[in-house]
């Protein structure tokens, strides 16, 4: 596996804050990488650290193999960036705003770019969009024709911040099946969020950044695996306590949680003592759970000192 | 990329109402002239407007004396200030780097978008400035009159009129690279704009101030009127030469500080 993403000891300080504090991201060939943060973590400072309109103060990066920003020129025609919400020429058409943007930069043929927009604006769902400029588009609508920008190219390497943002329900779920179905196709996904449910049916890693650190990086299976217990639902949670003496780890209104890790076993035992059980699952931990272990308060908390 | 600034200046509807007002001002003064018959005085008023009376043929560059004391370097500003900061402002100029554009790349194609603005609308002014001229006045092709008093050619008329457009033109490149660079400082293209006008202000009040006589040929207004010394006989070289030396230190510095800015810049809009 080839590092799409590689950062090493990337550094940038605001005078004295340090927004970014020395993080090693290592993102691979075929990743849909969650990165998360509260506000203010240095999630925004990073991704533009990366597409190389924020310079570092210190640190690497290499962007598909090569450094960043020198090889930007190079490397940047193969990534496509969705940058903290869409942001467009209000008084042309969406299609004109996409023309715009690929004849900007090096990478793009200008025998296709017609084709290329149809088919991107068909994908993220704006393809009857006709000639209504932009400034006549809704909040989604902006957010769906900023991600056909970034698709435009079809490129190797999705960056994007809070995709999702602006969406209803029906959208946020249509984004999803998209970027699933270019994941499906080899294209390596970097999600910036600070939803944790997004992240969690989304990602196959997961990088957790607090106050400018990376706290966590890891398979998300490895970081949601089971522990080891298994949670019983019972109206008579004393009863189990009795039966599977010492096995009980802890007991909180109905929902007991039992030590072992095959609940066909231990729902058998249950069974077998006539405890009536309305719930059994194996214990896994909640993104939400591992990310709030991981990192402290949140950032633009202001204490008093 | 230079061809996507100029689509992008040009398709704007903004651009082409900042052009009609510019050419409001020369219009309106000529229907007064027509219908009162007053002219300034010789001498006094802006340059040329005491003879189009009698030579309408002289018109386009009237225009150009009563545009260019303010509501050009005003047009050139909004344009120039907007380059950059309009682009931060409105969160494309994030999208255009990480395509990526390229800063210097941009830098440049905004300066030529500008350019072409600045010659596109002294031409249309000049051109106004004629048609008016050519309809409303007595033109008398045949024998124009130099400032001098003696007879020019129809052709050398035209070809003065045409160095003097181009005079000009230079003249407003060292407002352009002004907004340009404020327009590298800052995320708001009004910001970048009033400080170029904040500039041509203050030039404009030094040069009337005896105090600052020593400082004043190096102000940036300083030979911007010049323009009428092509229409002398012969030429009055000296100033033209200055003017246009001066405009080129004054751009040639504000673009290199523009592109040491705009090139180490943190881009966070």
């Amino acid at each position: 596996m080839s590092g799409v993403i590689a950062t090493r000891g990337l550094v940038k300080r605001y005078g004295r804050l340090s927004a970014v504090d020395g993080i090693d991201l290592d993102v691979r060939a075929g990743d849909v990488y969650g990165f998360l943060g509260a506000n203010g973590s240095g999630k925004t400072t990073t991704v533009r650290m990366l597409l190389g309109l924020v310079l570092p103060t210190s640190g690497e990066i290499d962007l598909l193999g090569a450094r960043m920003p020198r090889a930007g020129r190079r490397v940047l025609p193969r990534v496509g960036a969705l940058i903290e919400g869409p942001a467009h020429y209000g008084h042309l058409s969406g299609r004109e705003n996409l023309a715009l943007l690929d004849a900007s930069g090096p990478g793009a043929r200008r025998r296709t770019r017609r084709r290329r927009i149809d088919e991107v604006l068909e994908q993220v769902g704006l393809g009857g969009v006709g000639r209504r400029p932009v400034k006549a588009y809704s909040l989604g609508m902006r957010q769906r024709l900023g991600l056909a920008g970034a698709l435009l190219r079809r490129p190797e390497l999705l960056v994007l911040d809070e995709p999702t943002n602006g969406l209803d329900p029906q959208g946020i779920s249509e984004v999803r099946e998209l970027l699933l179905d270019l994941h499906r196709t080899g294209t390596t996904v970097f999600l910036s969020s600070h939803l944790l449910a997004e992240v969690e049916q989304l990602c196959s890693r997961v990088g957790v950044l607090d106050r400018g650190r990376l706290v966590l990086q890891e398979q998300l299976a490895t970081l949601t695996a089971p522990t080891g217990a298994t949670v019983v639902h019972t109206p008579t949670p004393d009863r189990v306590r009795a039966a599977l003496d010492g096995r009980v780890t802890s007991m909180d209104g109905e929902r007991v949680v039992v030590r072992g890790e095959d609940p066909a076993e231990v729902n058998a035992l249950l069974v077998g003592a006539g405890i009536p059980v309305t719930g059994l699952a194996l214990q896994r931990p909640t993104l939400e759970e591992v990310v709030l272990a991981a990192t402290g308060t949140s950032t633009d908390r202001v204490e008093s000192r | 990329m230079i061809a996507v600034e100029l689509r992008k200046l040009f398709r704007r509807p903004r651009t082409w109402a900042t052009i009609a007002v510019l050419n409001a001002l020369p219009v309106l003064v000529a229907v007064l002239l027509v219908l009162t018959d007053l002219a300034p005085r010789p001498g006094e008023g802006p340059p040329f407007l005491s003879a189009v009376l009698r030579n309408g043929a002289l018109y386009p560059l009237a225009a150009l004396a009563i545009v260019l004391p303010l509501f050009l370097p005003i047009a050139v500003a909004v344009v120039a200030g907007d380059s950059i900061a309009g682009e931060a402002s409105a969160g494309t100029l994030r999208y255009l780097l990480a395509r990526p554009a390229g800063r210097t790349r941009l830098l440049v194609a905004k300066l030529i978008a500008v350019l072409a603005f600045v010659l596109v609308t002294v031409l249309i002014v000049a051109g106004v400035g004629y048609v008016l001229g050519t309809t409303l006045f007595d033109a008398q092709p045949v024998t124009g009159t130099s400032v001098s008093g003696t007879s020019l050619t129809p052709a050398d008329l035209g070809g003065r009129t045409l160095m003097a457009i181009g005079y000009v033109a230079v003249s407003m490149l060292g407002v352009a690279a002004f907004a340009l660079f404020f327009s590298t400082l800052t995320d708001s293209p009004l910001g970048a704009t009033m400080g170029a006008l904040a500039v041509l202000v203050a030039s404009s009040l030094l040069f009337t101030l005896d105090a600052a006589s020593p400082i004043a040929p190096y102000l940036p207004t300083r030979y911007w009127l010049s323009f009428v010394d092509f229409f002398r006989d012969p030429i009055h070289w000296r100033d033209i030469t200055r003017g246009i030396a001066l405009q080129g230190v004054y751009v040639g510095v504000l673009l290199a500080a523009a592109w040491a800015n705009f090139t180490t810049k943190d881009i966070t809009s």
